[in-house]
């Protein structure tokens, strides 16, 4: 039995799941930590705990450390990794974000293949150090920072850059603006910053991938600012490293690229 | 001609750069005259009927820029900042040791800049137009390269008859079409050259003091590839993928994009910035009438994103896709180039009517987004 593994070491997160067959059979996600190639050695240990040793697997790697795991046989970037993952998850066709850690994606997906792509320029606005750095700055986690936007008012954090975003924040807080409306504000600055970066393809189903797919609140501001509803699911936190699975080399490589397969994983 | 000591700095320089300062020296000790210029859109033929010697001027190091940033704004292009950022440091032996430096009213950064550059060497400025429709255009841009051709006239001393202005579209039509058979040689599949090389070529045939030198050069280089390709050398991968680098002037990220587009899976086969095959394609007939209207003809048609309207560019390289087989189009935009950033959707557009993979990327010299370049790169070869 050979296991197909994706490696997906992110800058925030190191994430890894494994597909026994085409179902995905285990996934792990811990903290990248300061070296990707020690947050690769992690999670070889866990792969083996868990009971699949390297010797069972083939490993592809992706994540802006994809050459930090030494035990990979290869290595995909995380766009074309992200779009397969989704395209395993929701179906070929559609339009993915993934917020990263410090790069927002959108990839058009048609067939099951990426046909195109935008990413953020090196700036981390509407991405999830964004949303990191203003949690730590009001000392909320991030799920508090999520539920206490729920009951906020409209308040505009204008800022492009995530510094000055900050330096923001703090003159609200000084100006006694209730948390709540700070909070509405910190989601709604990362919903209007990823729309530019969004493809806006008629008719297109919209999923959401990479870390913040369990942020409900984000995922419908972020639809209302797509003017469409944002499909996601706890496993396309894991998107990446399940693209990497489906790039293991096979002979017929018949499963990469899905084309609208009904996949019931979730939807 | 006077010549000047060597900059204060020299000692602090490694050994090629001294051999660069040195070398320049020489030239102009042994009675040189050196014309630093900045643009495809300097009629060189000028410079070489006047017998001085056109050097393109280093714009292309993240070096300087740090340097530049004390006087010229952050938010300007990587190409602007560098060039002055040279002069300013004294770190460049061409812009050091040159008489003048021509520039021209192509964006706003630079023609701006050539005032602050003006107080460090003389600049003298051609008055580019905005357009190439109008018929008084044509007409305005004579007169500019005849004004130019005065100034050297007046600078140097000497006369410039129409027979040396014939002279010197000859050399150069000859090195151009030794470059376009050179670029040419990348339509075979596989291409015959990584496009590294292609454009390392391109970027030093700029530095040489003599013509017939850069002639010589590229034309040796021209036959030992063909020679080589009809030998059945392939030294190019038939899996990679062929792409066509569009854009701004890309010879300072030979390294950061160019290297990369051929570490990750691809081959730039057609070079279509400046330096590129649209550019060194056009001819001057060395035997027209009015031979200072023909080289200005020939600099006025130039498709730069500084045109407006400039539709030529995206019908050129729509053709040039055919040409050279291209799987995908990068479009590479150096920080705040507003004119290519702009055009860049006219460009995306344009590759989506005919359906060629497009990737817009807008990058710096600095090293610090190496890794999203890298990945969007890749992840776009992947895509092809």
């Amino acid at each position: 039995m050979t296991y197909r593994v994706g490696v997906d070491i992110g800058s925030t997160a190191a994430k890894a799941a494994v597909l026994d067959g085409d179902a995905v059979a285990f996934t792990l996600c811990e903290p990248t930590g300061y070296s990707g190639v020690e947050a690769a050695g992690r999670i070889e240990a866990a792969l083996e705990a868990a009971g699949f040793p390297l010797s069972a697997c083939r490993v592809v790697a992706t994540g802006y450390g994809r050459v930090s795991v030494p035990y990979a046989e290869k290595t995909v970037t995380e766009i074309t990794c992200h779009g397969r993952g989704a395209a395993h998850l929701f179906g070929g066709s559609g339009v993915v974000v993934d917020i990263g850690g410090q790069d927002t994606k959108a990839i058009v997906l048609e067939g099951g293949r990426v046909a195109k792509f935008n990413m953020n320029d090196k700036c981390s606005a509407g991405t999830g150090k964004f949303l990191e750095i203003m949690a730590n700055r009001m000392g909320v986690t991030l799920s508090e920072l999520e539920r206490l936007a729920r009951d906020g008012n409209p308040t505009q954090i204008s800022s492009m850059c995530t510094v000055f975003a900050e330096s923001e924040v703090i003159s609200l807080v000084g100006a006694g603006t209730p948390r709540e409306d700070i909070a509405w504000g910190v989601i709604e600055s990362v919903a209007a910053k990823v729309r530019p970066l969004v493809p806006q393809v008629q008719g297109a189903r919209y999923f959401l991938t990479g870390g913040l797919c369990e942020c409900g609140y984000l995922v419908e501001r972020l639809g209302a600012a797509l003017g469409a509803p944002v499909e996601t699911c706890p496993q396309a936190r894991f998107a990446g490293a399940i693209g990497a699975a489906l790039s293991v080399p096979t002979v017929a490589d018949a499963t990469i690229g899905r084309a609208d397969a009904a996949v019931p994983t979730c939807t | 001609m006077a010549t000047r000591d060597l900059p204060a700095i020299f000692e602090e320089f490694d050994e090629a750069r001294r051999a660069g300062f040195v070398k320049v020296m020489n030239f102009k000790e042994s009675g040189g005259r050196l014309v630093g210029y900045l643009c495809s859109y300097t009629p060189i033929e000028v410079i070489e009927a006047a017998g001085a010697s056109g050097v393109a001027l280093c714009g292309m190091s993240n070096e300087p820029v740090a340097e530049a940033e004390t006087v010229l704004p952050k938010n300007l292009c990587p190409l602007i900042k560098s060039t002055y950022g040279f002069a300013h440091a004294d770190k460049c032996p061409y812009t050091y040791f040159s008489d003048l430096i021509v520039g021209e009213t192509t964006c706003d950064g630079k023609k701006k800049m050539y005032e602050l550059l003006n107080e460090i060497k003389d600049t003298y400025v051609m008055q580019l137009p905005q357009g190439q429709g109008r018929a008084w255009v044509a007409e305005a841009w004579r007169e500019e390269v005849r004004l130019l051709k005065e100034e050297f006239e007046r600078r140097f001393g000497v006369e410039v008859t129409d027979d040396d202005l014939r002279c010197a579209a000859r050399a150069r039509n000859r090195f151009r079409r030794a470059m376009v058979e050179l670029f040419e040689l990348q339509a075979n599949v596989p291409p015959a050259m990584s496009g590294v090389e292609m454009m390392t070529t391109a970027l030093q045939s700029t530095f040489a003091f003599d013509v017939n030198e850069s002639i010589e050069k590229v034309e040796s280089l021209l036959e030992a590839r063909r020679a080589a390709y009809e030998a059945g050398e392939r030294p190019i991968s038939v899996e990679a993928k062929r792409i066509l680098l569009t854009g701004c002037p890309s010879s300072g990220v030979i390294k950061k994009v160019g290297m990369s587009i051929e570490r990750n899976g691809g081959v730039i086969v057609c070079l279509d910035d400046c330096s590129g095959e649209r550019t060194q394609r056009m001819m001057i007939d060395p035997d027209a009438d009015d031979i200072l209207g023909a080289i200005a003809d020939r600099y006025l048609g130039i498709h730069c994103s500084v045109m407006t309207p400039n539709g030529g560019r995206m019908e050129n390289t729509a053709a040039m896709c055919e040409k050279y087989h291209v799987d995908g189009v990068v479009d590479l935009t150096l920080t705040a180039c507003h004119t290519f950033a702009v055009e860049s959707e006219l460009m995306r557009r344009k590759m989506e009517e005919i359906g060629v993979p497009y990737l817009h990327i807008e990058t710096d010299y600095a090293p610090g987004d190496q890794g999203q370049i890298d990945t969007r790169i890749a992840a776009f070869i992947e895509m092809l």
